[in-house]
């Protein structure tokens, strides 16, 4: 069922929509099963998971979630015991314009929660929006990084509420939990206005922006389904389950910015293993036709993002290594059946 | 006077990224003016360039204290300007949410990083700022209530209006409050336009700044008479953000307006209707639920709804 969550006039004959697509269980009946619809049973209430993504227009990866994940319900559909909210497009004028802020704002809508029901346009929208997934049992905000640099699968976690996500990111299937330190700025994050009301949210990161990586999108729906799974609302088939590697000191994470400008042609891809001097790009200079700088890896590790889009000025992120670790995928220790 | 660079970065395809600076004065750090700080913000590049004309000649008048120093910035993004573009021109960042900076750290962190370390030395901090929203404002001084605000001392610039608000989370990033927290008494100051200039307007900026230059004895032999309130021996009006009336859009529409900001306005008075932008009929009427006067009006034209049109200062 779907349904339009916050709309605002626009001038020339549109309107903005924020919709969703709800999907509950077909054993329930009443086709107006809100917050706290109880189930067949008729005493204990349905739990909710809220599936957003598109809160930065250029970043794709969670469109492919969001319509692959809906397939996979379709094929069982007897084995959801829960609601799931899906909701593609927090954003979609910027969507829709490749514009990663908020179009004719230049605002970015990931700064502005948890918004106001009487503050202006996009504020009143994101109110709306924290409104319409607060009571959800857990959300999953899906980002892809930026149109600059590629992720591998990731979740991030503020180290404020680690005790309370890691149970439930551990069995997203991703390959990385980053716990990262508090930083006020981020106050104005969906995720941060979501967990402080309650609502368990991880972040995703994966992937790149304005493209869509399927392998990643598939890992992440089989992390999806085994974390309903845990949450009693999904019986159906799922896949074992990655073992991911996690991170809560900051000195774990070494950042290589570029030490000039120039263009970036990488020789290695996220997701690979370095050594210390192993060469992980070159800076070079198209006028001159000479390498300004050969960028190697600064010490042992694991490189989980690395720079998509080639020219950088002096500080550009090129990429960011695990220190000292060597990753390997290994499923988590269960019995479960394969697909 | 003294003109250098206060931060370079080389480029590949650009001339070299420079924010320079402009120095009157040696020795007491007194104050840094810093100017455009986003690549649409005209308005406020413009100011500054006056700024350093006006001191110029009253340097060469003998008119500044020389022990006083006096740091100008007019333009902190010079890139983004010439191409017109409001945020960082490769990954649309902005220099103001990068605050305090980090010379390790991303392009933008690092300009924001070089500009504090110069800035930050400084005992007064002024930033030419602008707003998300299209508009044009009526010159005030905004500050941010951090517990180290100087209301006092907003209030010796001699615009009509202080406007004190409470900082968001994504402020605490900006010039302005780390400013504040690393003992630098900073004000914004707001005057009517931002892409476009106001000669009249900055005219009273500038000698506001001057103003406060006479008050904190950077100009000496004191400083005429600049602003109306001066003259009409009122005194600035101190408002609270939470306080301002925000009278928004009910609906979508064409924007035409019967009043400009800085307008007092009187209870049932007309101050726009909403047009419907394919039939020309009349959609909505705003009109002002108090007297007051107008802070902040949204440009004229097409305007969404839920949009603020006005923020009007209630007397």
């Amino acid at each position: 069922m779907i349904e339009t969550i916050a709309s605002v006039e626009l001038p020339a004959d549109e309107a903005l929509r924020i919709r969703k697509q709800r999907i509950v269980p077909v054993s329930l009946t009443d086709p107006d099963c809100g917050q706290g619809t109880e189930g067949s049973a008729g005493k204990e209430k349905l739990k909710r998971i809220s599936i957003v993504t598109g809160i930065h227009g250029d970043e794709l990866e969670g469109q492919y979630v969001a319509y692959a994940l809906q397939q996979r319900i379709r094929r069982q559909p007897e084995a959801l015991h829960g609601i799931v909210d899906i909701y593609p497009a927090m954003n979609p004028m910027g969507i829709d314009t490749i514009t990663r802020g908020l179009p004719d704002f230049d605002l970015d809508m990931n700064r502005i929660f948890p918004g106001d029901e009487a503050g202006d346009m996009y504020e009143h929208l994101a109110d709306a929006i924290v409104r319409d997934v607060e009571g959800s049992d857990l959300a999953i905000d899906i980002h892809a990084s930026n149109i600059y640099l590629t992720e591998v699968p990731q979740i991030r976690i503020n180290i404020l509420t680690q005790r309370r996500l890691l149970p439930l990111a551990s069995t997203m299937n991703v390959d990385f939990i980053w716990i990262h330190e508090n930083a006020t700025v981020l106050e104005s994050t969906f995720a941060y206005t979501m967990n402080s009301r309650r609502v368990p949210t991880l972040v995703v990161e994966m992937g790149v922006g304005m493209r869509i990586t399927r392998g990643y999108g598939e890992q992440l729906i089989e992390g999806i389904l085994e974390t309903m799974k845990g949450l009693g609302m999904w019986s159906g088939r799922t896949c074992p389950v990655r073992k991911p590697m996690i991170s809560r000191d900051p000195q774990d994470v070494v950042f290589l910015n570029a030490p000039a400008s120039g263009l970036f042609i990488k020789n290695l891809e996220a997701g690979a293993n370095v050594h210390r001097g192993d060469r992980i790009g070159a800076l070079v200079n198209p006028l001159s036709g000479e390498i300004i700088q050969d960028i190697t890896a600064p010490c042992d590790g694991w490189l989980f993002t690395i720079r998509e889009y080639p020219v950088v000025q002096e500080g550009s992120l090129m990429g960011r290594i695990l220190r000292g670790k060597e990753y390997h995928v290994s499923m988590q220790d269960r019995q479960e059946e394969n697909i | 006077m003294k003109e250098f660079d206060v931060f370079t970065i080389k480029s590949i395809y650009r001339d070299d990224f420079r924010v320079r600076g402009y120095q009157f004065g040696e020795g007491e750090k007194t104050l840094c003016i810093v100017g455009a700080m986003r690549g649409n913000e005209q308005q406020q590049l413009y100011i500054s360039s006056r700024i350093v004309k006006r001191l110029s000649e009253l340097e060469s008048r003998g008119m500044l204290d020389p022990a006083k120093e006096v740091l100008v910035i007019p333009c902190c993004n010079p890139y983004s300007v010439n191409i017109s573009k409001r945020f960082w021109t490769i990954d649309n960042t902005d220099i103001n949410r990068m605050f305090p900076g980090y010379n390790e750290g991303e392009t933008t962190q690092r300009i924001a990083a070089g500009i504090f370390s110069s800035a930050q030395q400084y005992s007064c901090g002024i930033q030419f700022a602008s707003f998300y929203l299209k508009g044009t404002f009526a010159p005030h001084v905004r500050m941010m209530e951090t517990g180290f605000e100087d209301v006092g001392m907003a209030m010796k610039f001699g615009f009509p209006y202080v406007v004190i608000r409470k900082p968001r989370p994504f402020d605490t990033t900006t010039l302005n409050y780390n400013w504040q927290i690393w003992n630098t008494s900073a004000f914004s100051l707001y005057t009517t336009t931002t892409e476009s200039i106001d000669p009249v307007s900055a005219s009273r900026a500038v000698e506001a700044i001057i103003r406060f230059l006479g008050v904190i004895g950077v100009v000496r032999g004191g400083s005429a008479k600049t602003s109306v309130q001066e003259d009409q021996g009122a005194g600035p009006l101190v408002v609270h953000d939470e306080n301002l009336l925000n009278l928004r859009a009910d609906c979508a529409g064409f924007f035409e307006t019967y009043v400009k900001a800085g307008d007092p306005v009187r209870k049932g008075q007309l101050l726009a209707i909403l047009t419907d932008p394919y039939e020309g009929t009349e959609k909505s009427r705003i009109t002002a639920p108090e007297d007051g006067a107008v802070l902040f009006m949204h440009l004229p034209g097409l305007a969404y709804a839920d949009t603020s049109l006005f923020r009007l200062i209630v007397r």
